[in-house]
């Protein structure tokens, strides 16, 4: 579930379709700097009510969904 | 009874560093720069003291408003990166303005510009005081670390100034203070005692990015919604949004969560850098000089640094 919303959310924000974003896909293959990760620890703030802090070990999607899940 | 602003002046150095000299310093690119800080070029102190900056700034802003430093009762100055710990660098404004008037620094790093304007506030609801000059002023430059080129592209130095005089131009403010050394940090000169065991740090910028990008983003969306709301406002209301000028990326992430045209904020990032603490006073006085602002219009200033300290104010021109 948290994927599936935290895809959606990407796709939306960055204009890009749902379908090429999966777990494995890296914040950078989207084109992403570390600004843009820093704004969307602010998105998923708004969106999922969790606090996620900044860190180097948040590359992929899954590392967000895990880093979500673990605040949830 | 508070003020109301009636002059400005602001100073920047000479020397115009352009992002291609910053790459035969460290490793980066003008195109690096441009997109993830938005400053094209930055006033770089040569010849120029910390304190030569303020008074050259004081002393624009003071013929600006037609008022002689004799008759100033407040200095207030803000730096991080004053000439000496001790005196403060409004002592040296005071002295080489000429004026005779109390006179000293408050520390609040890049949000000290309205911390300045709040404790000026203050002497006038007293009646303490009829005309305040208060300045901004920052040799960054020398602070930065010019082997991190994380940092050491982003600052600039200058200095800007404002004399304040009786009126009811200062209409609201907000302040708030989130103690934290971990985000953003400039260690003292760590001395020589011989028995001292703490680890020393150098005296540099410390900042670690996306966190300081998160707090600002934060601050200013918070503060911003918070004056307009309080004071019956929508953003049409307001001339200018006058933003501490951080990094462009800040500020444009800030006015799409508000849902606030970009035009609506001043930026001169591009030309100027971060200055701290000078950085809305110098887009003060550029508005001004330009002919951008009329008497009675409102603007809404918002600033964030160390600290974590953030704040704005709302005022009439």
């Amino acid at each position: 579930m948290i994927f599936e919303k935290l895809a959606k959310l990407l796709a939306d924000k960055l204009d890009v379709d749902v379908d090429t974003i999966t777990p494995e896909t890296t914040a950078a293959d989207l084109g992403m700097d570390s600004l843009d990760v820093a704004e969307l620890l602010m998105d998923i703030e708004d969106e999922f009510g969790v606090t996620v802090e900044p860190s180097p070990d948040l590359k992929t999607i899954d590392d967000f969904v895990k880093a979500i899940e673990a605040k949830q | 009874m508070n003020f109301r602003i009636t002059g400005t002046g602001s100073y920047l150095p000479k020397r115009i560093v352009t992002n291609n000299d910053l790459a035969k310093i460290v490793e980066t690119s003008d195109e690096w720069i441009q997109q993830r800080i938005g400053i094209r070029e930055r006033r770089i102190a040569t010849d120029e003291t910390c304190a030569d900056m303020a008074v050259s700034a004081a002393e624009s802003a003071l013929e600006n408003a037609g008022v002689r430093a004799d008759e100033l009762d407040l200095i207030l100055t803000s730096t991080v990166s004053g000439d000496f710990v001790s005196p403060s660098t409004a002592c040296l404004v005071q002295k080489r303005i000429g004026a005779t008037c109390m006179a000293y620094e408050i520390n609040a790093a890049c949000s000290a510009f309205l911390f300045l304007l709040e404790t000026a506030a203050g002497y006038f609801a007293r009646g303490k005081v009829k005309k305040a000059l208060i300045v901004g002023a920052e040799k960054l430059s020398r602070i930065l670390d010019w082997k991190d080129r994380s940092t050491c592209v982003i600052f600039g130095d200058g200095a800007g100034a404002a004399v304040l005089e009786a009126g009811d131009g200062y209409l609201d403010s907000t302040f708030d203070v989130k103690g934290d050394d971990e985000v953003l940090r400039i260690p003292h000169f760590h001395g020589s005692s011989p028995f001292d065991e703490t680890e020393a740090e150098e005296p540099y910028i410390h900042m670690a990015g996306q966190e300081t990008f998160k707090f600002a983003v934060s601050s200013i969306t918070r503060d911003v919604k918070l004056l307009l709301e309080r004071n019956s406002l929508t953003a049409d209301d307001i001339r200018y949004i006058v933003p501490h000028q951080a990094n462009a990326r800040i500020i444009d992430t800030a006015a799409r969560r508000l849902g606030i045209p970009q035009e609506k904020f001043y930026m001169n990032i591009d030309r100027l850098g971060n200055t701290s603490s000078a950085s809305i006073p110098i887009a003060l006085d550029e508005l001004s000089r330009a002919g951008k602002l009329e008497r009675g219009d409102k603007l809404l200033m918002c600033a964030f640094g160390a600290g974590l300290a953030s704040a704005a104010a709302l005022i009439r021109w």
